[in-house]
């Protein structure tokens, strides 16, 4: 296993999120959680809210995905992520009360379902992260 | 030759003017600097983004999608950016003369982001389909979606079968280029060629379908939020640069002015001198 790592790039927007050598990683895609080990079949594949983990030979890194696509090639992998943020970097409270408001709006069954789902798997995930810091 | 309070008067209104533009360039030059580096931080999201589009593209064969196909409708759709404000140079009527220099016809729709824009293209007789000139002040990211989305709805009803994107690259403070980009449908013959085993064919999950649905869009949206930072850090380099070159050519005539002036004055004085002796003379 030692010699098997791939090349995997995140990058947000606004920034390059992360660049490294990594033997494992696992997001959350439409088609469910899915995890990659190098040399994987050429896929390309539509990410949605969930937890990013990332093994490099640092140990175990993880982060909130949110959106964005992914490009897995057989040695490297492109995220290109919409949003995505690092643990420490969300806001506990304000991802509380997404949840809430998510909530209210699903309730509210005029308002926009697929946006309000979405809103609320977003901060789920914030939330979930937030708590293993 | 004109009088000296003429001259006097002239040059104290060049000097107010070099004040303006000198005031200017300094304010175009900080807007500048705040732009790039916004151009700037998007640049390796976009330059990877084309990257990836460049790759599946390569690697996906026999994929029917509508993105993808050539329609029989020509009708075209064009996202023009422009200022909202002038004195930039020839900022705007770049993008104006590429727009009518092109293979665009009266009727095709124009998307227009800039009122200086839709001011040179109304007048020429094009038709603006729509107006979002409010935009370029401060581009958002949502902004793009926005102008994707709506794009997109009429590409799938069949209202338009082409979207193209004209906009200025920024290039450097001296240099920005008047670009014009096919959005849609996207053709591999567009993109750089890739050297890709054929036999390593691109999976898609769930479907190539889906995943180009969303891909396609994020990937339109990401172009127009590029060509908006682009654009406006061209708009304000060319402002820049526009005004340095005012405030000199006024610095120039200041110059000329100055000269004249003090001629003026010397000949005034000269001839004062001679009426003065000449009195003198007579009266001895």
């Amino acid at each position: 296993m030692a010699d098997k790592s791939m090349e995997v790039k995140i990058i947000a927007p606004d920034r390059v999120f992360y660049e490294g050598q990594v033997s494992f990683i696992e997001f959350n895609t439409t088609e469910g959680i899915m995890g990659i080990y190098p040399r994987h079949i050429p896929t390309t594949v539509v990410i949605s809210p969930g937890v990013l983990k990332v093994v490099d030979s640092e140990g175990e890194k993880i982060a909130a995905l949110h959106s964005g696509f992914a490009e897995i090639l057989g040695d490297s992998i492109t995220i290109l992520a919409e949003s995505v943020e690092w643990p420490d970097e969300i806001d506990e409270k304000r991802a509380e009360e997404a949840r809430v408001r998510a909530e209210r709006r699903i309730k509210d069954s005029s308002q926009d379902l697929n946006r309000a789902e979405l809103a609320l798997k977003r901060s789920l995930v914030r939330m979930q992260l937030s708590k293993r810091v | 030759m004109a009088s000296m309070r003429d001259i006097k008067r002239r040059k104290e209104s060049v000097q107010s003017t070099q004040q303006i533009t000198k005031a200017m360039k300094l304010v175009a030059t900080v807007k500048l600097q705040k732009a790039r580096g916004k151009a700037e931080s998007n640049k390796p999201y976009f330059n990877m983004l084309y990257e990836t589009i460049c790759s599946i593209l390569a690697m996906t064969k026999n994929v029917n999608h509508r993105y993808l196909q050539e329609t029989d409708n020509s009708k075209k759709a064009v996202i023009v950016i422009t200022s909202n404000r002038g004195l930039a140079g020839g900022y705007n009527s770049n993008i104006v003369k590429l727009i009518t220099g092109g293979d665009f016809s009266k009727e095709d729709y124009i998307y227009a982001v800039g009122k200086k824009g839709i001011e040179g293209l109304a007048r020429k007789g094009y038709n603006i389909h729509k107006d979002y000139s409010e935009v370029i002040n401060s581009p958002l990211f949502s902004d793009a979606t926005q102008i994707t989305k709506e794009l997109l709805t009429q590409y799938s009803m069949g209202e338009i079968g082409e979207i193209y994107i004209a906009y200025t690259n920024f290039k450097n403070t001296v240099t920005q280029e008047p670009k014009l980009v096919k959005l849609l449908p996207l053709s591999e013959d567009d993109f750089e060629e890739r050297e890709v085993d054929d036999k390593l064919l691109m999976n898609f999950e769930p479907t190539p379908e889906e995943v180009l649905d969303l891909v396609v869009p994020k990937y339109m949206s990401n172009i127009i939020f590029g060509a908006f930072l682009e654009s406006v850090a061209s708009e304000n380099g060319a402002r820049m640069q526009a005004m340095d070159s005012a405030t000199n050519n006024a610095e120039d005539m200041i110059g000329s002015l100055s000269l004249k002036y003090n001629r003026a004055r010397q000949s005034a004085i000269t001839q004062e001198l001679t009426e003065i002796i000449a009195g003198a003379d007579a009266i001895s």
